[in-house]
C-alpha cells in the first residue's frame, strides 16, 4: 500500500510511473529545471521535461559505428533510449559562454556585464557512463588548484536522477571502462524502470526531502530481483569489449608507430568525436568587439584538438597532418589523461563511434593497434 | 578609432548581388557600420560616389568577361586592401560550373542570340587575377563574419575565421548530426565553418557553399559520402556544386569520377 | 549528485580570465619587431604583490584581440615594475606594437614552472639560448648574479640571426664584470660584427663542460634545443640535469583549456621550463 512516510537515505522504493510527474513537480517547486531526453524533430536529445510525457516513450535507439536510428518501438517505457549525440556536458560546460562584456573608459576598460546565475538543473536520466564522465569534468574543472567559476556554479546545485541502463547500445562498451551499466553511487536518485513501476534508490538527504508525501512502495525482493536480473542481462549483452589491461602503455609507448598513420588515412578531422565525447573539455576563446571599438565580449567556445587552428602558435603548427591530431586525441583520452587526472579519458559511452562519419571505431583500433605492435 | 574613417568601395561583378544584400540586411548593424566607415561607392545602397583611391574595395561576385578582368584590374590598382565578398568572388560561384563543360554549349541552350555575349571560357575566383587580401566565403555570407572582418580592418588584425569543418558549429549549437542520425548526405565535415550550420539546424545535409575546410582528407569524405549516395554520382555532385571549383573540392570529383564512370 | 553538502573551497575569482590592469611604462627596441615593455599594475597593491619566478610567465591581455603568453623578462627582485619582452608576430602580438607609454593592457599571471635556481646552487651552469630565448633567461642571470658566490662557473652562450638581432647587448659587460662568462655567435656576420659566427651547439666545443657538475639551461628556436640537448648528452651531462623551456599555444594558463598539451603535460602549468628526462619520451615524437 502506499503511504506518506519519508524514504529513508539508501533505501530502494517503488513508484507507480504516473507519480514520477509529482516528483517533476516537487523538482519545479523547489526551483529545479528538469531536463531528460526528448524527442525533437524526430530526433533525440536533452531538453527541458515538463511531465513525464515528454520523455521518449516507446522509443528504442539503434547504434553502430556511424550510425544512429531513434525507433518507435511502440512498447510503453520511458527510459530504453541510450543516449544520442548530446551529454549532459551541454549543461555543466556549456558549448558558448560569455566571460564577461567590458566597456571602454579612457585608456582603460570596465567590466560591464558578468556571468549569470545559471538556473539550479535537474537532470534525468542520467546513465552510469554518464555519471562517470560528470565525475570525470568535475576533477578537470574543479581542481584544487583551479576551480573554472562557471562549471562550479553549474555543477554544485545540479540534481541528478540517474538511469539504469538495461538495454545497451550496439556501440556502448562501459563494462570495459568500469562504468556501467549499473549506477553505484554519486547520484539524489536512482531509477530503474521496469514494465510497470519505477524502482528509485535514494542517494541523498536533498532527494529525500524531494520525495517527502509522494506515495511509495518498498522495493519487494521480487522487484530488487527484477533489478538485478535486467542489468545482468544488460552486462551481457554488450559484447564490445575494450581492453584496457595495457593502457596507458600500450599508446603511450608506442607514439611513433606506423599504425596512426594508417588511421589518419580514414579520419576526417571534423571534431565530431570530441564534441560528443562526455569528458572532452578543451576550449578556446574569442573576443567580439564591436565596430565603434568601444566594447567587447570575452567568450569561451568549445575547442577541438582535430581544429586546425587548436594547435597554432607563432612558429607555426605543431599538429599540420590529421594522423598527429587524431593521435593527440587517442593518447590524450586512452593514454596520458591518466597521469594527469588519475583515470583513462574513456567512460565507454560508444559516442565517438557512433557519431564519427568516417565510422572509426576506438575499440577496434585500439585492438588493432595492440595486434599490430605484437606482431 | 581616433583616425579618419576608412573608405569602403563596394563591388560587383558576375554574381546575384546576395551577399552585398547581405550587407544591406544588417539592420541595427548597418547603422554602427555606416558610422564606423566611410561608404564611398556602393550602387547597391546609394547613387552617391566619391572618387577613389579607397581604403578597402569590397568585390563581390566572379570573372567571366574580358571587360570583367580589365575592371578588377582597376579595383586592384584603386585599393589598399581587397575583400572577395561571397563564394563567387573566392571559386567562382555556380557559374564556374562551366568551367567543367562547354560555355559554347550553355550559351546556345540559354541565350536566343548568343552571338551577342561576350564571355569567358571560365569563371573564376578574383585571386586568379589579382592579389587578394582576405577570402570571405559563403552564398551568401554571413553577417557576422562581415562585421568581423570589417571590425579586424578597422583594428588592424587578421579577422577570426574558422579553419574547422562545420561540424564544429553544428556540434556547439546542438544540432544533431543528419549524416549519422538521418543518413543524409553532407558534405559538412569537408567544408568550412562560419555559416553557423544552418543547413544541418534544418535537417538538410551541408552543399559546401562555404568552401573547403583548411585540412580536409578527400578520399575518407569520398569513401564515407558514396555509401549514402541515394542516387548514383550524388557525391560528385554534392562537390561540385556553388564551391566546386574551389581546388580541395575539385580534386575530391577528379578522384571520385573515373570510379564512378566505371561503375556505369 | 548535488554538492550541496560538499565543501568546496573556492581557490579562484569567479570572473574567469579576470584581467588585471596595467599601465605600459616605457617601451624598449631591443631588435627588428622586438621591443621590452616595462609595465605596472595600475593597482599598487596588485604590484607590489607581484611576485615570480625566473622562467615563469604572464598572459598579457589586449582587448578585442586576445591573450598571448610572454614571458617576463626583468629581474624578480624588482618590484616596482614587469619587463615583457615581446617579438611582434602574431594578432595580439603585432597589436601590442602599436601600444604606447600610458597605454593600458592586462596581466594575468605569473604562469608555470621555473628555471632550477635552487638545485643549481653550488654547481655549475651553463645557458645555452638562442634568439628571442634568452629574455626568458634573463631573470635567471640577474639572479645568479645577485647570488653569485652561490654558483660555480656561470656561461652564457647566446646567438642570434645577426648582431642586430641580439637581445640586451648593452647589459653584456655588466654580465661579465659580475662573473658570469658570455659568449656571443650569429647565424650571419656583417660589417658590424666580429665575433663568432655560426649556430648555438656548434660552439659546445670550445667549452669544458663537466658533466658532473653542471646543470644546462636552453631556450630557443626548437631545432637549436634539439641540437644543444644532442651537445649536452654527448658530454655525459645526465638528463635530469638540462633544462628546457618549450613554447606552444597557450591560452588559459591554468591547465584548463588544452591547447599547450605536450603528452601528459600542459605546458602552461607543468612548463614551460622541464627537466629534460620528464620530456624526453614525448619531445622526441614527431608531431606530438
Amino acid at each position: 500500500m502506499p503511504n506518506e512516510r519519508i524514504p529513508d537515505m539508501g533505501s530502494t522504493i517503488t513508484i507507480e510511473k504516473p507519480v514520477f510527474n509529482l516528483l517533476l513537480s516537487r523538482l519545479k517547486e523547489e526551483g529545479y529545471l528538469p531536463i531528460g531526453p526528448r524527442v525533437k524533430n524526430e530526433t533525440l536529445v536533452y531538453d527541458e521535461i515538463e511531465s513525464i510525457d515528454d520523455l521518449p516513450q516507446g522509443y528504442s535507439t539503434k547504434q553502430k559505428p556511424g550510425n544512429f536510428r531513434l525507433v518507435h518501438e511502440k512498447h510503453s517505457r520511458f527510459f530504453d533510449i541510450i543516449p544520442g549525440a548530446q551529454s549532459w556536458k551541454q549543461f555543466l560546460f556549456p558549448s558558448h559562454t560569455e566571460l564577461f562584456a567590458m566597456r571602454k573608459n579612457g585608456k582603460s576598460w570596465e567590466i560591464s556585464s558578468q556571468p549569470m546565475e545559471p538556473p539550479k538543473y535537474a537532470f534525468i536520466g542520467v546513465r552510469a557512463c554518464e555519471l562517470a564522465a560528470i565525475q570525470i569534468q568535475d576533477g578537470i574543472f574543479m581542481r584544487e588548484d583551479f576551480t573554472d567559476p562557471h562549471y562550479r556554479a553549474r555543477r554544485i546545485h545540479a540534481f541528478v536522477i540517474s538511469v539504469n541502463c538495461t538495454q545497451p547500445a550496439g556501440t556502448c562498451f562501459c563494462t570495459s571502462m568500469g562504468t556501467g551499466p549499473r549506477v553505484k553511487e554519486e547520484f539524489d536518485v536512482n531509477l530503474t524502470e521496469l514494465d510497470d513501476v519505477f524502482v528509485l534508490t535514494i542517494g541523498s538527504e536533498v532527494a529525500r526531502r524531494l520525495l517527502a508525501g509522494i506515495p511509495f512502495d518498498d522495493a519487494s525482493g521480487y522487484i530488487l530481483s527484477n533489478v538485478e536480473r535486467k542489468l545482468e542481462h544488460a552486462e551481457h549483452q554488450m559484447t564490445r569489449k575494450l581492453d584496457s589491461s595495457d593502457l596507458p602503455n600500450l599508446i603511450i609507448d608506442h607514439l611513433d608507430h606506423p599504425y596512426w598513420l594508417e588511421i589518419g588515412k580514414r579520419c576526417l578531422s571534423c571534431t565530431n568525436c570530441t564534441q560528443v565525447c562526455p569528458t572532452c573539455f578543451c576550449w578556446d576563446t574569442q573576443d567580439e568587439m564591436s565596430l565603434d571599438g568601444k566594447t567587447t565580449r570575452r567568450n569561451r567556445l568549445w575547442d577541438s584538438c582535430f581544429n586546425p587552428g587548436y594547435s597554432h602558435q607563432a612558429g607555426g603548427n605543431t599538429r599540420p597532418t590529421i594522423y598527429s591530431r587524431y593521435r593527440q586525441w587517442l593518447s590524450h583520452k586512452l593514454g596520458t589523461w591518466k597521469e594527469q587526472f588519475g583515470t583513462l579519458g574513456c567512460v565507454g559511452c560508444g559516442r565517438c563511434i557512433t557519431w564519427c562519419p568516417a565510422e572509426i571505431d576506438i575499440t577496434e583500433e585500439i585492438a588493432a593497434l595492440r595486434n599490430e605492435v605484437n606482431r | 578609432m581616433t583616425t579618419k574613417k576608412p573608405t569602403v568601395a563596394v563591388y560587383k561583378f558576375s554574381s546575384c548581388d546576395g551577399c552585398q544584400l547581405s550587407i544591406l540586411n544588417m539592420e541595427d548593424d548597418l547603422l554602427d557600420l555606416a558610422d564606423a566607415i566611410d561608404i564611398a561607392y556602393f550602387l547597391e545602397a546609394t547613387r552617391a560616389q566619391k572618387p577613389g583611391p579607397y581604403d578597402i574595395a569590397i568585390v563581390e561576385g566572379s570573372i567571366t568577361t574580358p571587360h570583367e578582368i580589365e575592371r578588377i584590374k582597376e579595383v586592384r590598382a584603386t585599393a589598399k586592401t581587397v575583400v572577395a565578398l561571397g563564394t563567387c568572388a573566392t571559386a567562382g560561384g555556380i557559374q564556374a560550373l562551366r568551367n567543367f563543360a562547354n560555355a559554347e554549349e550553355f550559351a546556345r541552350v540559354v541565350y536566343g542570340h548568343p552571338e551577342y555575349l561576350h564571355y569567358l571560357e571560365t569563371a573564376t575566383p578574383l585571386s586568379e587575377h589579382i592579389p587578394v587580401d582576405l577570402e570571405l566565403w559563403g552564398c551568401p555570407v554571413n553577417k557576422a563574419q562581415v562585421i568581423e572582418v570589417i571590425v579586424a580592418l578597422l583594428n588592424n588584425r587578421l579577422p577570426n575565421l574558422p579553419p574547422y569543418s562545420v561540424c564544429l558549429e553544428c556540434k556547439r549549437r546542438g544540432t544533431i548530426c543528419v549524416l549519422v542520425d538521418k543518413g543524409i548526405p553532407c558534405i559538412g565535415p569537408a567544408t568550412q565553418a562560419g555559416c553557423g550550420a544552418i543547413c544541418p539546424t534544418i535537417g538538410r545535409g551541408c552543399y559546401g557553399c562555404f568552401g573547403p575546410a583548411r585540412d580536409v582528407n578527400p578520399g575518407a569524405m569520398a569513401t564515407m559520402l558514396r555509401q549514402l549516395e541515394r542516387y548514383p554520382g550524388e557525391t560528385a555532385r554534392l562537390f561540385r556544386g556553388i564551391s566546386g571549383y574551389a581546388p580541395t573540392f575539385r580534386t575530391i570529383v577528379d578522384d571520385i569520377l573515373p570510379a564512378n564512370e566505371e561503375a556505369q | 549528485m548535488t554538492m550541496l553538502a560538499t565543501e568546496i573551497v573556492r581557490t579562484h575569482a569567479d570572473l574567469l580570465l579576470e584581467p588585471h590592469w596595467a599601465e605600459i611604462k616605457s617601451i624598449i627596441p631591443e631588435a627588428a619587431d622586438i621591443a621590452t615593455y616595462w609595465i605596472r599594475f595600475v593597482d599598487s597593491d596588485e604590484q607590489e604583490a607581484f611576485r615570480f619566478e625566473p622562467g615563469q610567465f604572464n598572459m598579457l591581455y589586449l582587448p578585442g584581440f586576445g591573450e598571448s603568453a610572454i614571458s617576463i623578462s626583468s629581474d624578480p627582485q624588482d618590484h616596482e615594475k614587469i619587463g615583457h619582452t615581446v617579438r611582434f608576430v602574431g594578432n595580439v602580438t603585432r597589436a601590442v606594437s602599436r601600444l604606447k607609454v600610458g597605454d593600458i593592457v592586462s596581466l594575468r599571471g605569473p604562469f608555470g614552472s621555473h628555471w632550477p635556481m635552487k638545485e643549481m646552487e653550488g654547481k655549475d651552469v651553463f645557458i645555452a639560448c638562442g634568439g628571442i630565448g634568452l629574455p626568458p633567461l634573463r631573470p635567471a642571470l640577474y639572479h645568479i648574479i645577485q647570488n653569485r658566490d652561490k654558483y660555480g662557473k656561470v656561461t652564457l652562450l647566446y646567438g642570434a640571426r645577426t648582431s642586430g638581432d641580439l637581445m640586451f647587448p648593452k647589459e653584456y659587460e655588466d654580465w661579465r664584470k659580475a662573473g658570469i662568462d658570455v659568449e656571443v655567435t650569429v647565424d650571419r656576420g656583417d660589417a658590424n660584427w666580429n665575433g663568432r659566427v655560426g649556430v648555438v651547439p656548434m660552439w659546445f666545443y670550445q667549452f669544458r663542460i663537466d658533466p658532473h657538475k653542471t646543470t644546462i639551461l636552453t631556450c630557443g628556436p626548437e631545432i637549436m634545443i634539439r641540437f644543444v640537448i644532442f651537445e649536452a648528452m654527448a658530454r655525459r651531462v645526465p638528463l635530469d640535469r638540462i633544462y628546457v623551456s618549450l613554447e606552444r599555444n597557450m591560452k588559459c594558463g591554468q591547465g584548463s583549456c588544452g591547447h599547450c598539451q605536450l603528452g601528459p603535460y600542459f605546458i602552461c602549468k607543468e612548463g614551460p621550463v622541464f627537466r629534460f628526462d620528464e620530456l624526453q619520451s614525448f619531445f622526441n615524437v614527431e608531431e606530438f
